[in-house]
């Protein structure tokens, strides 16, 4: 009987890593469900190529999903695992490199052959050449495991092989005593018309389990205990699945339906996915024949009187701006998802940026304002498109919604809202007028417009894209109405400033350096500057959720400080931003274009540059 | 509510009353004035239930002249703002206006997807064969070796058949009329209107600036009689003063003979109804000047409509699932719940 040591660990982060085929996401998925359940704060993040299926054992056919499970709050995935499960040659050489030194690295020692050496271009077998001497390296040959602990199934020897993923979550579940339950069930659901299928995932599971408990290989055992977390309903959530199920809430805030307009792109089309099956609720899909379609479909529903969204990431934009444009001009709610990826161009479709802020704040003809809010954490993507809704929807204006790839893929506990909790959707659509009927007067506050929509018998109007004229909307050339309705369209996105919260400020209210950030990037930012603040440093964090029009004490905090160091998966368009609305600011913008989240390492040694 | 059988409307009903900027002598005059007029007479709903919306182009200036709903929208996008309008307010008649440019260059994209969805909407192009707007371009529908300012040499481009394109989409609805025949033009947009799914119809309309009398060869009076036919439902395509020539199928071939002397199972006899689009095809092809050009309706059938199936689905989820309840999508079974 061995004598097993069971250590008591703070977070760990693990890195599931393979070829795209063989099921890493999953595997991290499942892992992931188990340690929220479980009571762990979780964070993850999913990589994966845009390569649907990539050559077989190929470098750029590596797939993998860090997670990072704790017994603390955490904000990110972790940056640098602690485990690296490594299913071919491939996957090794591309995530090697991450794994902390004295890390522990678990490798399916079957598929170390000399074709996937080759394939991988590993010049001599690094399992014998003394080249992962700085790790602990245990060996497991998975794939033969897989095929003893399955020989009696029927199956191909194909589809046998497909559950070594299984058998190496079993063995990581033993590791970190995991309880398997919620795999056993997932895979019985998930398989469900396929019993062969359910036996032989099981057994694979079961075997890596037990692989762990029975044979001598391991020394210790691993304790990661239950994290403090508020009181509460909580589930796991991507932030696209936050978002589609913001959609669908803001709807019934609202009383109305929302038809959302799309053209399948990525990192976007997962909220398209999910939203299409919700098809019993206040929400109609419509799949475009393409990006310019999808908004115009979306801006259609708007005159119509509903909710209309369209949602895109970053080319996408660039084919929507016109209609933008159109939905400013004629002053109709318009939400715009863009779920940023790498660019420019096509650029990287699966990696994360932040570089549309820009884009978005003034990539249109003339002098074109749009309102732009950004999400900060899976989670609560769910509040910031309801956020965006709300304020498209009262202040008869587009509004974008910028999520990136990192936010929609990467998932956190989300603690479940109290549904009558959240406020309700106020819309006033005018059903008489005195006189003709003016679809430009103004709100003397919000400065909206009044949204009169067809079918209302004595309201009929005409609206569109030239220059109208003041109050009634009709076609002027006329030199000073341009500019009056020029100025009336910057102002009434100005006054949306009214009707958003205060930005915060998490630390000193004034000092020598605040570290500034917005969107994708909280978590990093923020798990830095706690980690410096508890040893004492003097450094303050704003992150700022809406970005146009900025909350009103922004400049206040921004001049409380000598220097804003701006951190941004860009060159730089928050630095821009801050520069030209707050003269006399002292930015200093740091930037890194990778495709890769910040690790909370390198925002530490910016904050300490410049302390 | 005003039911249908209180609606009296006359066409000035359905005038706008802004000042109608286009040039004098313009084919536009006409077809505005016939369509209020038409829908003065034959609708069946409350006029704030219809809606005009139009892209960008001489033509697509109509819907500030309706005194109803209207959107002047962007180039070549109408069809896409019409449909996302249609989904959502099934009750509303929704007009698409578009031209030669607008439909079929910069916007032929949404044009094609737009009928081949059979999303109900009313769509007329009015096709001038030339950029008016733009002050006289060759557009998709000029004749090839046009010249105009951007083709001093003559235009190398062959021509698009608006009626290929909408046929070769399986546009339920398609017809063609002309802005010199008040009494056919509304025929066939009070047919339009009536027809459940995409109704597209091609406007000949004569651009006097800039196009002058393009379609005159056709349809000017000393020619109409020999160079258009008028399509009537179950009978045969016959043209010629008084009737005297007819066209007959042999193979794919379409002829003109003589009416008196032609065999009667030879002869050609209008079916709009066919749900084969390739007979409808066939009179595309009857083009000028080899052939007499076809007038009136191509093609009516029946098919489910994209909006209805829409709604089909929305009710068929409801009906499985019940009424959304947010509660149950949010409190999921893999939700957890941590005590204090």
């Amino acid at each position: 009987m061995k004598t097993l040591k069971e250590i008591e660990l703070e977070s760990v982060t693990i890195r599931f890593a393979g070829d795209s085929g063989d099921g890493m996401q999953l595997t991290g998925d499942q892992f992931t469900d188990t340690s929220a359940i479980m009571g762990n704060d979780i964070a993850t993040l999913p990589d994966f190529p845009a390569e649907i299926r990539a050559p077989q054992g190929t470098l750029p056919g590596v797939s993998s999903f860090q997670i990072q499970f704790s017994h603390e709050d955490i904000f990110t995935a972790g940056d640098a695992p602690d485990v690296l499960v490594a299913m071919n040659p491939a996957a090794l050489k591309v995530n090697i490199a991450d794994l902390l030194k004295g890390g522990l690295l678990v490798v399916n020692s079957d598929s170390f052959n000399e074709d996937n050496l080759k394939k991988a271009g590993w010049k001599s077998n690094p399992l014998l050449d003394g080249s992962l001497k700085d790790y602990s390296v245990l060996q497991v040959p998975f794939s033969s495991l897989t095929r003893n602990a399955l020989a009696e199934s029927k199956m191909k020897l194909s589809d046998v092989d497909r559950c070594k993923n299984f058998f190496a979550l079993g063995l990581m579940f033993w590791m970190y005593g995991r309880k398997m339950e919620h795999t056993l069930q997932w895979i019985q659901d998930k398989f469900a018309k396929k019993p062969e299928m359910v036996d032989a995932n099981i057994k694979a599971l079961k075997a890596g389990y037990n692989y762990g408990d029975i044979t001598e290989t391991m020394a210790s055992r691993y304790i990661v205990k239950q994290a403090d977390i508020a009181p509460g309903s909580y589930r796991k959530i991507t932030g696209n699945e936050a978002t589609a199920l913001g959609i669908i809430a803001a709807a019934e805030l609202a009383g109305k339906t929302v038809l959302y307009g799309s053209y399948p792109i990525t990192p976007a089309s997962n909220i398209l996915h999910d939203l299409s099956k919700f098809k019993n609720f206040r929400v109609k899909t419509f799949q475009a024949e393409d990006e310019i379609a999808a908004c115009g479909a979306a801006l259609g529903a708007s005159f119509g009187g509903e909710i209309g969204i369209t949602a895109t990431s970053g080319p996408g934009i660039c084919l929507k701006s016109e209609m933008i444009n159109l939905a400013i001009m004629v002053e109709l709610p318009l939400v715009i998802l863009n779920i940023q990826r790498g660019g420019p161009s096509t650029g990287l479709p699966t990696k994360t940026e932040q570089s549309d802020l820009l884009q978005v704040m003034y990539g249109r003809n003339g002098d074109s304002p749009a309102a732009i809010v950004a999400p900060s954490s899976p989670a609560n993507c769910f509040d910031y498109v309801i956020e965006a809704i709300r304020i498209a929807l009262t202040h008869m204006t587009p509004v974008f919604f910028l999520s990136d790839g990192y936010l929609a893929n990467g998932s956190e506990p989300w603690k479940l809202p109290e549904l009558d909790k959240l406020p309700k959707i106020k819309i006033n659509h005018p059903q008489t007028s005195d006189g003709p009927f003016l679809p430009f007067t103004r709100d003397e506050k919000t400065l909206a417009r009044p949204w009169a929509v067809p079918g209302t018998p004595g309201l009929e109007h005409r609206i569109g894209g030239i220059e109208k004229a003041d109050k009634t909307g009709g076609v002027s050339y006329d030199p000073i109405n341009h500019h009056n309705m020029t100025m009336l369209r910057m102002e009434k996105v100005k006054r949306i400033a009214d009707d958003i919260p205060p930005a915060e400020v998490l630390g000193d209210a004034r000092g020598k350096l605040l570290v500034m950030s917005w969107g994708g990037t909280f978590g990093t930012v923020r798990a830095a500057v706690l980690d410096l603040q508890r040893e004492g440093k003097k450094v303050s964090h704003c992150h700022v959720h809406y970005l146009n029009p900025f909350p009103k004490n922004l400049g206040e905090i921004v001049k409380n400080f000598e220097t804003v160091l701006i951190p941004e998966l860009n060159t730089g368009n928050l630095s821009v931003l801050i520069r030209s609305q707050f003269e006399g600011a002292r930015v200093v913008p740091y930037n890194r274009i990778t495709g890769q989240p910040f690790k909370i390492r390198e925002i530490k040694e910016e904050i300490g540059k410049l302390l | 509510m005003t039911t249908p059988s209180a609606l009296h409307y006359s066409k000035e009903d359905f005038v706008s009353g802004a000042d109608v900027r286009w040039c004098p002598g313009c084919g536009d005059y006409a077809i505005l004035s016939v369509m209020q007029k038409t829908l003065a007479d034959v609708t069946t709903i409350p006029r704030e239930k219809h809606v005009f919306i139009s892209g960008i182009g001489c033509s697509s200036r109509f819907p500030y002249y309706m005194n109803t709903y209207g959107f002047h929208t962007i180039h070549g996008r109408a069809p896409a703002i019409a449909s996302g309008l249609k989904c959502v307010r099934p009750d509303l008649t929704v007009w698409v206006i578009t031209g030669d440019g607008d439909g079929l260059s910069i916007g032929g994209n949404h044009l094609i997807h737009c009928l081949r969805r059979n999303m109900d909407l009313k769509i007329i192009l009015v096709n001038n064969q030339i950029y008016g707007l733009t002050k006289g371009q060759y557009s998709p529908t000029s004749e090839k070796g046009k010249i105009t300012k951007s083709s001093p040499y003559g235009s190398i481009d062959y021509p698009i058949n608006p009626l290929c394109v909408a046929i070769a989409a399986e546009a339920s609805f398609v017809a063609r009329t002309v802005d010199s025949d008040p009494r056919h033009m509304s025929q066939v947009l009070s047919r339009a209107y009536k027809h459940k799914g995409s109704a597209f119809v091609e406007i000949y309309q004569n651009c006097i600036i800039f196009n002058k009398d393009a379609f005159a060869p056709i349809i000017g009076r000393e020619h109409r009689d020999d160079r258009a036919i008028y399509l009537e439902n179950g009978k045969p395509l016959i043209f010629g003063k008084g009737g005297t020539k007819a066209i007959t199928l042999k193979g794919l071939s379409l002829r003109e003979t003589e009416f008196a002397t032609a065999k009667k199972e030879d002869l050609l006899i209008h079916n709009e109804s066919d749900p084969s689009p390739a007979y409808s095809y066939l009179l595309t092809q009857m083009e000028y000047p080899e052939m007499p050009v076809p007038f009136g309706v191509f093609r009516a059938i029946e098919k489910p409509t994209y909006d209805g199936m829409m709604e089909e689905q929305a009710q068929f989820a409801r009906e499985k699932k019940g009424a959304g309840d947010l509660k149950k999508i949010l409190y999921t079974e893999d939700t957890w719940t941590v005590t204090s």
